[in-house]
């Protein structure tokens, strides 16, 4: 379960995905969605809340058991994934895609560079 | 400390589990999934470990007299070959733990308790034991339970003994896969069942031949669903030392009228001046599970209870849950608040078991 190139990570098993419109896409990864197992209710923030980096901003939660979601880095939410209200589980399905949670306008662009890439997250998980 | 593993671990391991620590022991909390795990033992059979329970045997001729004394069901109303549900109680109420225990004769009670309360216990037994002994045989036993509509095709597919007698609540000794096992039709999923003792070094074989009739095996945390969409109190969640059992709705395994018991007269005086709060089933309005520890709240944002346990009902997916709440809250129809992350989520107080079979 190698972790996709091209996107950034976090050591708490968020996923951010640079857009062309200068915002970045954040999602949990599969190692994360497969560790909760199915999930049943996500709660997201507003749009136009702004996060600073490492901000509990929501939470999923499987049958069993309710995790945080935290900011990857500071930024303002300028889109939530509405669907995951209805139906949590596009995050089992596809945690990379549909299964997406927010879009951010970030604080300072350049922090999306601070965040691990693919290897130092597989490393990561690795360790854990 | 590391956790303890049963004689089933390797198993759970090859089937690739993943494990929880529960009680002290490292245990699976689910194989493919709690929604297809919950779902087999509804339509099918699932099959637990649940090796983690401890068993006391307590010997001796006035063994059930001993035994009735500590708890707070009575074994009189009940044969030889028959299992009873029960509280063990504290002078003041409080529940030490609930059981099964299962009476094999005037000279022989065996005592099934909760894994995290097996030293708990053994030391309350043996040192409130009147006229019997008590021996922990917990490390002599392995336990299997397969439960759902299938349990009985396929565990009488690898026994030659008759289940068809085997009511429920009612045990026998017999081979099972080639392996003495106690045969009990118990469990803890609201299905019908069986529990099967046996020693460590066969649990193994058996769970193999169940697998092979198709039974799934299951995890704690499909254990969990199951039992909370019935109302079984888990111990350490819904019921402990703090609370009796007339407040969690456990008045039916209550015989005031029997012989003294410890805890008697505190439960006969509850009972008169009223029980001052009632686990009681409720369902989430809205879209937000509720979990053990949130506080229940009045309209006021008072906190007046506090939610024991919470799950998405994988059966009638709705969020349920039980909760003590004061006394004249506790009917069905009445709403009440639960905070969840500062928020208040309004709940319906439901009957139970949630599930009608």
């Amino acid at each position: 379960m190698k972790a996709p190139a091209g996107l950034h990570y976090t050591r708490s098993h968020e996923w951010v995905r640079r857009e062309d419109d200068g915002t970045v896409t954040v999602g949990i990864t599969e190692h994360a969605q497969d560790a909760l197992g199915e999930l049943v209710y996500v709660e997201l923030p507003a749009v136009g809340r702004a996060l600073a980096a490492g901000e509990t901003f929501g939470v999923v939660e499987s049958v069993k058991a309710v995790s945080d979601v935290y900011a990857p880095i500071a930024g303002e939410v300028t889109a939530i994934n509405d669907a995951l209200s209805s139906a949590p589980e596009a995050i089992n399905r596809d945690p990379y895609g549909g299964g997406w949670i927010l879009r951010l306008r970030p604080a300072n662009p350049a922090d999306v560079d601070g965040l691990l890439d693919e290897a130092g997250y597989d490393e990561v998980l690795a360790n854990a | 400390m590391s956790d303890r593993r049963t004689p089933l671990y390797e198993k759970h391991r090859e089937a690739g589990a993943r494990f929880v620590s529960f009680g002290g022991w490292e245990m699976p909390v689910q194989y493919v999934g709690i929604q297809q795990e919950h779902d087999a033992v509804r339509q099918r059979a699932g099959l637990f470990d649940v090796s983690h329970m401890g068993e006391v045997d307590v010997r001796g001729p006035g063994a059930i007299a001993a035994v009735n004394r500590l708890i707070t069901n009575d074994l009189e109303t009940i044969a030889d070959g028959q299992a009873l549900y029960t509280a063990m109680c504290r002078p003041d109420g409080g529940i030490v733990d609930d059981l099964i225990v299962y009476r094999f004769g005037r000279d022989r009670v065996f005592i099934c308790v909760n894994a995290a309360n097996r030293e708990k216990d053994f030391a309350w037994i043996t040192g409130h034991l009147e006229g019997a002994e008590a021996h922990d045989r917990s490390d002599d036993y392995a336990q299997i339970a397969i439960q759902g509509p299938a349990a009985a095709a396929m565990l009488q597919a690898i026994t030659s003994v008759d289940l068809g007698p085997i009511g429920r609540m009612r045990f026998v000794e017999g081979d099972v896969a080639g392996s003495r096992a106690i045969i009990a039709r118990t469990g803890y999923t609201g299905e019908d069942g069986f529990e099967l003792y046996v020693a460590p070094h066969a649990a193994p074989t058996i769970w193999d031949a169940l697998v092979a009739q198709g039974a799934q095996p299951c995890g704690l945390g499909a254990r969990d669903t199951l039992r909370l969409e019935f109302k079984l109190a888990l111990y350490g969640n819904d019921i402990d030392d703090g609370t009796t059992p007339l407040e969690a709705g456990l008045g039916w395994v209550v015989k005031l009228d029997k012989p003294d018991f410890i805890g008697k007269s505190a439960l006969v005086e509850q009972k008169a001046k009223g029980v001052p709060r009632r686990l009681v089933g409720f369902r989430m309005d809205g879209k937000v599970p509720a979990r053990h520890g949130y506080p229940v709240v009045d309209e006021g944002g008072a906190v007046i209870g506090q939610v024991t346990s919470g799950t998405r009902s994988p059966s009638l997916g709705t969020n349920i849950g039980l909760a003590y709440v004061p006394t004249g809250k506790h009917q069905s129809g009445t709403k009440i608040g639960i905070e969840i992350r500062g928020r208040v989520e309004t709940a319906t107080v439901v009957p139970t078991p949630f599930l009608k079979k």
